[in-house]
């Protein structure tokens, strides 16, 4: 399968602070890659500099043949091709659940009116959230609201989507809801990158696994090995921090 | 009270009215063009402009109108600006406006996250898109309260106009009450003429401030 996004020796600072260290990795289309590492190692920082949030510090990111920083003049036509989940969803208070899906379409992409607002219906019905069409984002649950979020990123037709810990703000009953959403992406074959602390999620969606440490890639691999023969003591140790037995 | 007085004074409290109203209107709109461009600027931390503004703020927060009125009306006239007292009056009204417009706008735009205004950006927004579609209407809705009591402010406020000569309410009512001495009647037709202008103010606004906060936030 083709390459999609290509990052060299991607480096990021925040002042003394080294929060990504030459980091190089590749994602081709159709992966699905899940990303791991403790608290505070650079994952969120990694997935904003992908769609140039960030700005870098050394090397490069490359999506589709074309160099993403944060000094070029068509940012927002890049950004097109990658859509992102955020933790807090952030969906827009003042718009209806129906009005943020089709509000970027309409006004980035001048896309069709009625096509638009077709396929708008069609995702919410696919996230059974028909019902909510009109309802204001403060209307929803987490679940729900998280669920809305993921499909506004799609009305854009993304080439690529990042996933921030989007289930991490939510109660625990309203984690599987959102999940099954991903998991039907990934087997039609989304190209995504995931970062989640949801292991048993992380099995059942990655076509391969990114351990993250220090800003560096400690670990990668196919889930199965990575979960069940870790080969780095780090790796074992953060594993084991999941656990509960002796 | 004298019927017959109140119904002679009645045109004379009309005009004023009128008066106060269009000055009041004319200064507060031009008080939201300056603060909606200030808190802009200041928020988005352009330079030298910003500063600008952040002088002009404190200058004319902490400022009585009456001080500032007597600047722009006795003091701009010596370095050869002459300006009508009416044009005096809506400058004077909009400056101090506009400083206090600008510090309710700012809070409105201090309280959309960061995390906002990426998530409109990750859509493929460009910047003025995020600021137009998404960052300046959440932050006038969360701005409606503090809107709301700048402008109820600011009509109370043209009470000094008379001190230049402006022929409003106030300058109507002490005028009467120097020539007639019926202070009864004079007094119950300036406090009338205030609720008139003002009630409907705050009714209106107190609807546009419920709307507003059930629109974010639910209650
Ligand atoms: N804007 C910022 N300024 C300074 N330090 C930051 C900033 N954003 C993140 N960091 C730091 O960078 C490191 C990595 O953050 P982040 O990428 O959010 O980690 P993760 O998502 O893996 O938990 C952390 O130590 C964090 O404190
Ligand atoms: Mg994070």
């Amino acid at each position: 399968m083709e390459e999609i996004l290509r990052v060299n020796g991607l480096s990021k600072k925040y002042e003394d602070l080294t929060v990504l260290d030459q980091l190089s990795m590749s994602v081709r289309s159709g992966e699905v890659v899940v990303i791991v590492g403790p608290s505070g190692c650079g994952k969120s920082t990694l997935l904003r500099t992908l769609n140039a949030l960030e700005s870098i510090d050394g090397g490069e990111v490359v999506l589709e043949g074309e160099v993403i920083n944060p000094g070029n003049k068509n940012l927002s036509r890049v950004r097109e091709k990658v859509g992102m989940v955020f933790q807090s969803y952030e969906l827009f208070p003042h718009k209806t659940v129906f009005q943020n899906l089709t509000l970027a379409p309409l006004k980035v992409m001048k896309a069709d009116k009625k096509e638009t607002e077709k396929e708008a219906l069609a995702l919410l019905e696919r996230v059974g959230l028909s019902s909510k069409k009109n309802s204001y984002p403060r209307q929803l649950s987490g679940g729900q609201k998280q669920r809305v979020a993921i499909i506004r990123a799609l009305m854009m037709h993304p080439e690529l989507l990042l996933l921030d810990e989007i289930t991490a703000a939510l109660d625990p009953e309203m984690v599987k809801e959102v999940l099954d959403v991903v998991l039907s992406l990934a087997k039609e074959g989304r190209t995504m990158i995931i970062v989640t602390h949801e292991l048993q999620f992380a099995k059942a969606v990655a076509d391969r696994m990114i351990f993250i440490d220090g800003g560096r890639i400690i670990e990668e691999g196919p889930p199965k090995e990575f979960f069940e023969h870790p080969r780095t003591d780090r790796l074992k140790k953060f594993l084991h921090s999941f656990s509960y037995e002796e | 009270m004298d019927a017959e007085v109140l119904r002679s004074y009645l045109p004379g409290y009309a005009e004023a009215f009128f008066l106060t109203i269009r000055i009041g209107w004319i200064g507060i709109a031009l008080s939201f063009g300056i603060g909606i461009l200030t808190a802009f600027v200041s928020y988005y931390k352009v330079p030298v402009l910003k500063r600008i503004a952040g002088v002009y703020v404190e200058l004319f927060r902490n400022t009585p109108l009456l001080v500032q009125l007597f600047f722009i009306y006795f003091g701009l006239p010596k370095i050869g600006f002459s300006l009508s007292a009416e044009a005096c009056g809506i400058i004077g009204l909009g400056l101090l406006g506009g400083s206090y417009m600008s510090e309710s706008f700012r809070s409105g735009l201090d309280a959309i996250s960061k995390v906002q205004t990426e998530s409109a950006l990750a859509l493929g927004m460009t910047n003025f898109q995020v600021f137009w579609l998404i960052v300046f209407p959440e932050a006038l809705s969360l701005s409606v309260p503090a809107i709301v009591a700048n402008v109820i402010f600011l009509l109370k406020e043209t009470s000094v106009f008379s001190a230049i000569s402006l022929m409003d309410l106030m300058f109507t009512a002490k005028d009467l009450i120097g020539l007639y001495y019926n202070t009864t009647e004079a007094l119950f037709l300036l406090v009338l003429f205030y609720i008139l202008m003002l009630l409907p103010v705050s009714l209106i606004g107190s609807i546009a401030e419920k709307r507003a906060r059930y629109k974010m936030l639910g209650v």
